[in-house]
């Protein structure tokens, strides 16, 4: 099948814009062949994970842009890289990795992207409206553009972004499109106690239940309070990305293309409909942790990044109290929130209190923690997937509150009631 | 049958029985699976034709394709009943940089049935052919 070019597009594949915009168009209609795509379309924002260090490959395709003169066309956000460029001194790794993981994300600086180095960019002031056309790549980030904003961007993947960013388009395919974006498989929380579906920790493990469940296709989530708030449906996106593949939910009540579940389904009926049940949550809180200890290591919280409302919520729940001696208490969050924060007075007594704040990484894709080990505790699905596999610790996963408890007393402690009746 | 990415590739069928993360799943250096919680976590992919139903997790997997391909210790080829954007990505841009791109095919689930882990196969132009 061949991709319907616009005048534009092929002046790009033709070298009149430019070396990188030929390579950049190449590789767009390429992608755009294997989606199927008829055309391209205009994109306004993107946001750029292939800024993350992972070997010497991504840095010879930035400076195989860079050497073509690569600039991007429209506003462009960076990821996550390697390094915290504000606490510097946290990186506890390779020297020779973080000197070319510097490399790489100078490249993409003097590529004219944003130096915001964080996975949560829909947290920045500047942010995609309803019905925009964004390029954005990071599976969360991907999922929350989606499924709360209302923006259009398919599940893109390193390279594609800064490609999209140089020439300002896409593949008119996935879930850019209307009919792409309907809901295919029903999940029903309508039997789940009303307290537990008011608790911040409940979210992250609906995500991580839905994202195994949905195979490729799109969930809607029926039964849920009306208005979940950012911070909840960021932690569901983000885990539902991570244990599947994600790259949009409907939830009933509060994501914008979702008044009801008809909307949702645009109509048609749901190739399957599952019944979340208490058993099942559970059973997905569970597979979560995988230890379980009397006393833990370390806590790691802020994947994805922690909005300043998270901070706030952490800073009330340490009330004047600080972290054991024993255990490493790390808070992962974007520079540009941490700034916020700061000026809200909140990081200054929880540094105080001995927590450690990292920003432009996080703790679970680059050594920052420092060895543990006792099982390291976390409020993040997502961490609580990657994190075994990536670093080699144990993990408990918990609430934001039982992380704190447990952090400063250095002794696990789990709030269990709040996971069965009342 | 459809190519995802066009390509060349002769090995031996890992079929895993979940998809898989390439990011945090697989380490791009020895090609090996680490993610805990995959079934056939410990087996490499290294060499391997891997068959996955559809893609899964962080879109940084691109990278990690790329970089085994350009490093040799990632799948030969990749067969799939679904088409993944962020597994083709890895090899278009490996074929871009590199000129070595690994073939990416798209197959229907009858034919995606008939192959199991350890068949030897070879992806060419024609397909994919048992050897």
């Amino acid at each position: 099948m061949t991709v319907n070019l616009s005048e534009f597009d092929q002046s790009c594949l033709d070298g009149q814009e430019g070396p990188a915009a030929a390579s950049a168009m190449r590789v767009i209609v390429r992608l755009a062949e294997a989606m199927k795509a008829t055309e391209l379309l205009d994109v306004t924002s993107a946001h750029i994970d292939s800024c993350l260090y992972h070997g010497p490959a991504v840095l010879d395709f930035a400076k195989w842009l860079e050497d073509q003169e690569a600039k991007v066309k429209i506003p462009t956000t960076l990821n996550v890289s390697s390094l915290d460029l504000i606490h510097p001194d946290l990186y506890r790794g390779d020297e020779d990795w973080g000197i070319q993981a510097r490399l790489l994300m100078d490249c993409y600086e003097r590529m004219g992207c944003k130096p915001t180095w964080t996975c949560a960019p829909y947290q920045l002031e500047e942010r995609p409206k309803f019905g925009e056309q964004v390029a954005w790549a990071e599976s969360n980030a991907i999922v929350f553009a989606n499924s709360v904003l209302g923006a259009r961007t398919h599940r893109y993947g390193d390279f594609i972004d800064i490609c999209a960013a140089i020439c300002g388009r896409a593949p008119a395919a996935g879930l850019h499109l209307d009919e792409n974006r309907k809901g295919d498989i029903l999940f029903r929380v309508d039997g789940l106690n009303d307290s537990l579906l008011d608790r911040d920790v409940f979210y992250p493990v609906l995500g991580h239940l839905i994202g195994k469940n949905s195979g490729s296709g799109i969930p809607v989530i029926q039964g849920l309070p009306n208005g979940v708030s950012e911070d909840r449906l960021k932690a569901l996106g983000a885990a539902a990305a991570a244990s599947g593949s994600v790259g949009m939910f409907h939830a009933v009540g509060s994501t914008p293309e979702a008044s009801t579940t008809e909307e949702a389904f645009l109509g048609s009926d749901p190739t399957d409909v599952i019944d979340v049940t208490s058993e099942k949550i559970i059973a997905a809180r569970d597979e979560l942790s995988t230890a379980s200890d009397s006393r833990i290591g370390a806590v790691s919280l802020g994947t994805p990044h922690y909005s300043v409302q998270e901070i706030k919520k952490l800073f009330e729940l340490f009330n004047s109290e600080s972290v054991n001696p024993e255990v490493n208490f790390y808070v992962s969050t974007g520079r540009d929130v941490l700034t916020e924060a700061s000026l809200r007075g909140f990081i200054k007594p929880l540094e105080d209190a001995g927590v450690i704040f990292v920003t432009d990484t996080c703790t679970y894709i680059t050594p920052i923690m420092e060895a543990v080990t006792l099982p390291v505790m976390t409020d993040s699905a997502k961490w609580a997937y990657y994190a075994p596999g990536n670093l080699g610790v144990e993990v408990i996963f918990g609430a934001v509150e039982d992380c704190v408890a447990s952090g400063i007393s250095g002794d696990l402690s789990i709030d269990n009631k709040i996971w069965v009746d009342g | 049958m459809i190519f995802l990415v066009e390509g060349k590739a002769n090995g031996k069928v890992l079929k895993l029985d979940e998809p898989l993360s390439f990011w945090g799943g697989v380490d791009p250096e020895t090609g090996k699976i680490t993610d805990l919680r995959h079934p056939q976590v410990g087996m490499s992919v290294k060499g391997k034709v891997l068959m996955m139903p559809f893609g899964r997790g962080s879109s940084s997997g691109s990278s990690v394709i790329a970089e085994g391909i350009r490093s040799g210790s990632g799948p030969a080829g990749i067969i799939m009943m679904e088409a993944d954007e962020i597994i083709a990505l890895g090899s278009i841009v490996a074929d871009e940089i590199y000129g070595k791109a690994m073939p990416i095919v798209v197959v229907e689930k009858s034919e995606y049935e008939t192959y199991s882990t350890g068949d030897l196969v070879v992806i060419s132009e024609d397909g994919i052919t048992l050897s």
